[in-house]
């Protein structure tokens, strides 16, 4: 997936080079999100969805990084909005959380989501402090 | 073992879901540090949607991985929500900071036990 879909911006709009760029950067990180998940789940048979964890701050330090390296521009668009939006998810977060809440698991679902929380603001502060540097 | 119509359907869903995202977040875009609409909007709404579709649809259904881990999971983001608290924090904003989080966890939770329990009904009727 090393294909660059970065458009030449000739004023106005966004070319639909990126476009093209985001929907497919979107596809594959939805993709790498499910086998991730899967991959975890299947090796921890435990009641906390920790899938979803790695996940988001694995995508949280690398947008970290994005930012931090000052990629902007129609790069940023693609990689930032585009893959890793795609591979974190916002909605699998909270629908975990409710169902481990609903398990009777109340301090299993606030523990998901203070760590996410707190573990996420930790990974995209060192990924854009680790992106400085590069 | 691998169900290729299944992964494709998530890749279609998938990028679906970050195209109008995407989309929306470049025709309104938000400064940084300020309350991020587009993110807030779109990541409540994907959770409502997530929870009635995961509830609601069979798991024989290619519409499941489509809708779901597909269009849900990227239609909504967690990243782009860890670094807009980041810039909230970076521009001295821990008020709005919390607030952001806080009513999105909220507004997320309520949207999937709303729409969860509104799939639940229509399959029992």
């Amino acid at each position: 997936m090393g294909r660059d879909c970065r458009g030449t911006q000739g004023g106005g709009g966004l070319s639909w080079a990126v476009w093209a760029g985001v929907a497919l950067l979107g596809g594959c990180g939805a993709l790498a999100r499910f086998g991730l998940t899967l991959f975890v789940t299947d090796r921890l048979h435990a009641h906390f969805p920790l899938g979803t964890l790695v996940v988001n701050l694995s995508g949280a330090f690398l947008l970290g990084l994005l930012a931090g390296a000052a990629l902007d521009g129609d790069a940023r668009l693609v990689l930032g909005a585009g893959a890793l939006g795609s591979y974190t998810t916002f909605s699998t977060w909270m629908l975990e959380t409710q169902r481990v809440g609903e398990a009777g698991r109340q301090k299993m679902a606030v523990a998901n989501l203070v760590l996410s929380i707190v573990l996420g603001l930790g990974a995209v502060a060192l990924g854009r402090l680790i992106g400085t540097q590069l | 073992m691998v169900d290729r119509l299944e992964l494709g359907a998530i890749f279609l869903g998938g990028a679906s879901g970050a195209l109008l995202r995407a989309g929306l977040g470049d025709a309104f875009p938000a400064e940084g540090g300020e309350w991020p609409w587009v993110t807030f909007l779109v990541n409540v709404t994907g959770a409502a949607l997530l929870g009635y579709w995961f509830t609601a649809l069979p798991h024989t259904s290619y519409r499941r991985p489509l809708l779901t881990s597909g269009f849900c999971g990227a239609l909504t983001t967690f990243s782009t929500v860890q670094l807009e608290l980041l810039e909230m924090l970076d521009a001295g904003r821990i008020g709005l900071a919390f607030l952001y989080i806080a009513a999105s966890v909220a507004a997320g939770l309520a949207g999937v036990w709303a729409a969860t329990a509104a799939a639940r009904r229509a399959e029992a009727a």
